[in-house]
C-alpha cells in the first residue's frame, strides 16, 4: 500500500487506463496545459499529448454530447465538466441521448463515456460553485453514478467506470482533492453498484457519501467516546444502489440516519431513505431520518455555507436525538 | 502626442473611476492572500478602460448583465464601494446581504441584471432585457458583457439569434483577453475574428483598443444609438487584457512574461493618464491627486467591510421567494 492524495488516486486512474487502451481518451475544459480547475489532469498533457488529453472551448453541451458520440462509435471518452453546477448546460445531452440510445435503440449501441465533475460546499464560492446536484442523475435510468469519499475508492471506482459500457456520472468533491488515503500499489478496480461498511457498530447506522462519509466518520469517533457505537456505511455508487449492504446494517443497528449535502427536498436521502423502508421496515425502532442540505441556493457567506450543510456537531446531536 | 478633445470632468471622471477598479482589484488580490476574503475572485484589473468606457456612453437607466469577472461593471455602473467590498467578504451589509459573493456580485439597483458565476449565463438575460425595453418602448438599451470564451457557449448563438430576429436593442460588449481560463482564443475557437460570429446572425460589429477608454466610449456609443434607434442588436469587441491569473493559484503556464509585460506597457490608466496631462486636460499633480483620493476611498471601503457583521443565522432562508 501507498499513502497518496484523492486528485492523485483519480489522475492515476486516468494515467492506467489510458496506458492499457488506447480508445480512452479526455477532453474537457483546461484539462491539458493548466492540468484541470483542481489540478486532476496534472501531467497527463505532458505524456499523452493534445491529442489525448484535450482542451475544449467553454461548451459544456457539446463536450458531453460529442463524448456521447465518440463513445457510441468506439472510444472510451473521459469528459471533464469542471464543476456539477454547470452540467445544467450539458442536462439534454446526458439525460436525453446519454441516458437512453442503447434503450430506445432496442440495446444495439452503447455509450462508454464517463462524465468526471465536482460538486459539494465548502470553499465559499456561492450558488453558482458549490452546489451538490447527485439527486438529478440519480433520477435518470440508464446512467450510473458515483461518489468517493476516499482515495482508494476514487481510483478504483474510476477505472471501473471507465471499463463499463454505459454512461457513469463520476462526482468528485472540490473539498476532498488534498485529503489522504491507501492505495495498492497494484492494479484493482471496485465494481460499481457495491456499498462499503466504512466502520463497524451496533448501535446506529449512518449512510454518508463524499464529504459527508468523512464527517460521519469523524462524528462516530466522538460518539464512541460516548458509549456510543456507530456502524458506517458508504453506497459509493449511488445509482445503482447497493441497498442490500444498507439493509443488513439496518437490520442489525435497527436505526439509521442518512446524511449528504444536497438539499434536502427530494435528495438523496429521500430515496436512500424509501428504499431502507421497502427493504427492513420491520426491523427498525427509530423512524428513519436524514440530515441534508438546507433547501436554498448555496450563500456566498462563510457562515451561512456553514449552515447550510451538515457538519459533524449536526450529525453527533441527529444521532444522540434518534438514540433518545 | 496623441490629441484628446474632452472635458476636465469626464477626464477626471473615467481616471477616477478605472483607478478605482483597479485598487478594488488590487486589494482584493491582497485580502485573499491575508485570508480576509475568502473563495475565489476574477479580478478584472487591466480590462478597467472597458467598463468604465462603455459605461459613459449609455445613460443611468440603461441595463447590463455582467460575467464573473463583473466587479469592474459593478463600479462603472454606478455601485457603492463599501458595499461591493462587504459583498465581497460575505458580509450582511454587502450589496447582496452577503449571499452572492464575488461571482454574484451586483448591485440590481443599479441596472445592473447580475455578474453570473455560469460563463454565459448572462446571454439569456440580456435577450429577454431587451425584450421587454422593446414591447414597452422604453428606449433603453441593454449592454451585454461577455468573454472570448463565452462566446463558444450555444446560448450565445441562440440568443443573439433570437436579438438579431427581433431587433432587440442589446449591444454585445466583448471583452477579448485572449484567453478564457488557460486557452487562448486560437486553441478554442474556429473563428478567432469574434465579430464573425456575430456577422453569422447580421449583428453588425466593430473591434476596438479596449485598452482605451475614449477609443471604446465612441465605438458603445455609436453602436449604442443604431439599437436603442430600433435597428436591432450590435457587438463592440474589445481587445484587452487580464492582469492576474485566472485565480490565484494560476501559474499563467499557458502565456509567457514577454506578453504580459507588452500589455501592461499599455496600461490604460497610464496610458489615460499621461495623455490627460500630455493635453493639459489635466496636470501630473492632479492625477496623483485622484490616485491618493482613490486609496483613502479604498481604504474606507475595506474597513467597512471588515467591521460589518456577518449575516444572521435566520437570514439562510431568507430571499427565497417573494
Ligand atoms: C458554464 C461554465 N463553464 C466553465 C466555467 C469555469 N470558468 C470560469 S471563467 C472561465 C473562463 C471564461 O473565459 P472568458 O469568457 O473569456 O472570460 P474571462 O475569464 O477571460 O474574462 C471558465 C472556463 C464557468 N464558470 N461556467
Ligand atoms: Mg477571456
Amino acid at each position: 500500500m501507498k499513502t497518496i492524495t484523492y486528485w492523485k488516486a483519480i489522475n492515476e486512474a486516468l494515467d492506467e487506463m489510458m496506458e492499457k487502451d488506447p480508445s480512452v481518451f479526455v477532453m474537457g475544459e483546461d484539462v491539458a496545459i493548466y492540468g484541470g480547475a483542481y489540478g486532476v489532469t496534472r501531467g497527463l498533457y505532458e505524456k499523452y499529448g493534445e491529442e489525448r488529453i484535450r482542451d475544449t472551448a467553454i461548451s459544456e453541451a457539446a463536450i458531453v454530447g460529442a463524448g456521447i458520440g465518440s463513445a457510441m462509435t468506439g472510444m472510451r471518452p473521459v469528459v471533464e465538466i469542471m464543476y456539477v453546477d454547470f452540467m445544467g448546460i450539458a442536462m439534454d445531452q446526458l439525460n436525453n441521448q446519454a441516458a437512453k440510445v442503447r434503450y430506445m435503440f432496442g440495446g444495439k449501441t452503447t455509450v462508454p463515456l464517463v462524465i468526471r465533475t465536482e460538486g459539494g460546499a465548502g470553499r465559499t464560492l456561492g450558488a453558482h460553485h458549490s452546489q451538490s446536484l447527485e439527486s438529478w442523475f440519480i433520477h435518470i435510468p440508464g446512467i450510473k453514478v458515483v461518489m468517493p469519499s476516499t482515495p482508494y475508492d476514487a481510483k478504483g471506482l474510476l477505472k471501473e467506470s471507465i471499463l463499463d459500457n454505459n454512461p457513469v456520472v463520476y462526482i468528485e468533491h472540490k473539498m476532498l482533492y488534498g485529503t489522504k488515503g491507501e492505495v495498492p500499489e497494484e492494479d484493482y478496480t471496485i465494481p460499481l453498484g457495491k456499498a462499503d461498511v466504512k466502520r463497524k457498530g451496533k448501535d446506529i447506522t449512518i449512510v454518508a457519501y463524499s464529504r459527508s462519509l468523512l464527517r460521519s466518520l469523524d462524528a462516530a469517533k466522538e460518539l464512541e467516546k460516548e458509549g456510543i457505537d456507530v456502524e458506517v456505511v458508504d453506497p459509493r455508487t449511488l445509482l445503482p444502489l447497493d441497498i442490500g449492504t444498507i439493509s443488513d446494517s439496518v437490520k442489525k443497528t435497527h436505526r439509521v440516519l442518512v446524511v449528504s449535502e444536497d438539499c434536502k427536498t427530494g435528495g438523496t436521502g429521500a430515496e436512500i431513505g424509501m428504499q431502507i423502508m421497502e427493504n427492513c421496515f420491520d426491523y427498525l425502532d427509530a423512524p428513519v431520518v436524514r440530515l441534508a442540505g438546507a433547501d436554498v441556493p448555496m450563500p456566498k457567506s462563510p457562515v451561512l455555507e456553514k449552515l447550510a450543510i451538515p457538519d459533524k456537531d449536526d450529525i453527533i446531536k441527529k444521532v444522540k436525538e434518534i438514540l433518545g | 502626442m496623441s490629441d484628446i478633445k474632452i472635458t476636465k470632468d469626464e477626464a477626471v471622471f473615467y481616471l477616477k473611476q478605472m483607478m478605482q477598479i483597479r485598487q478594488f482589484e488590487d486589494k482584493i488580490m491582497d485580502l485573499l492572500g491575508q485570508n480576509v476574503a475568502e473563495g475565489g475572485s476574477h479580478l478584472y484589473a487591466g480590462e478597467e478602460a472597458i467598463a468604465v468606457g462603455a459605461m459613459a456612453a449609455i445613460k443611468k437607466d440603461d441595463l447590463i448583465t455582467s460575467t464573473h469577472r463583473g466587479h469592474g461593471h459593478c463600479v462603472a455602473k454606478g455601485g457603492e464601494l463599501p458595499v461591493l467590498m462587504a459583498e465581497i467578504l460575505g458580509k450582511q451589509t454587502g450589496c447582496c446581504k452577503g449571499k452572492g459573493g464575488s461571482l454574484h456580485l451586483a448591485d440590481v439597483s443599479t441596472g445592473n441584471l447580475g455578474a453570473n458565476g455560469v460563463v454565459g449565463g448572462g446571454f439569456g438575460i440580456a435577450a429577454g432585457a431587451g425584450l421587454t425595453l422593446k414591447m414597452k418602448k422604453t428606449g433603453q438599451v441593454v449592454l451585454c458583457f461577455f468573454g472570448d470564451g463565452a462566446i463558444n457557449q450555444g446560448i450565445f448563438h441562440e440568443s443573439a439569434n433570437m436579438a438579431g430576429k427581433w431587433k432587440l436593442p442589446v449591444v454585445y460588449i466583448c471583452e477579448n483577453n485572449m484567453y478564457g481560463m488557460s486557452v487562448s482564443v486560437e486553441r478554442a475557437s474556429a473563428v478567432t475574428d469574434l465579430g464573425k460570429r456575430a456577422a453569422a446572425y447580421d449583428i453588425p460589429s466593430e473591434t476596438v483598443d479596449g485598452m482605451d477608454v475614449l477609443a471604446v466610449r465612441e465605438a458603445v456609443d455609436k453602436w449604442v444609438d443604431y439599437s436603442r434607434g430600433g435597428k436591432g442588436p450590435s457587438m463592440v469587441v474589445c481587445n484587452t487584457y487580464r492582469y492576474y491569473g485566472h485565480s490565484r493559484s494560476d501559474p499563467r503556464a499557458y502565456r509567457t512574461r514577454e506578453e504580459e509585460k507588452e500589455w501592461r506597457d499599455r496600461d490604460c490608466i497610464k496610458v489615460f493618464g499621461r495623455k490627460c496631462v500630455d493635453n493639459k486636460i489635466l496636470t501630473q499633480k492632479q492625477v496623483d491627486g485622484i490616485e491618493k483620493e482613490v486609496a483613502g476611498e479604498i481604504e474606507a471601503a475595506v474597513k467597512f467591510a471588515v467591521d460589518s457583521p456577518y449575516p444572521a443565522p435566520e437570514e439562510l432562508f431568507e430571499d427565497l421567494y417573494s
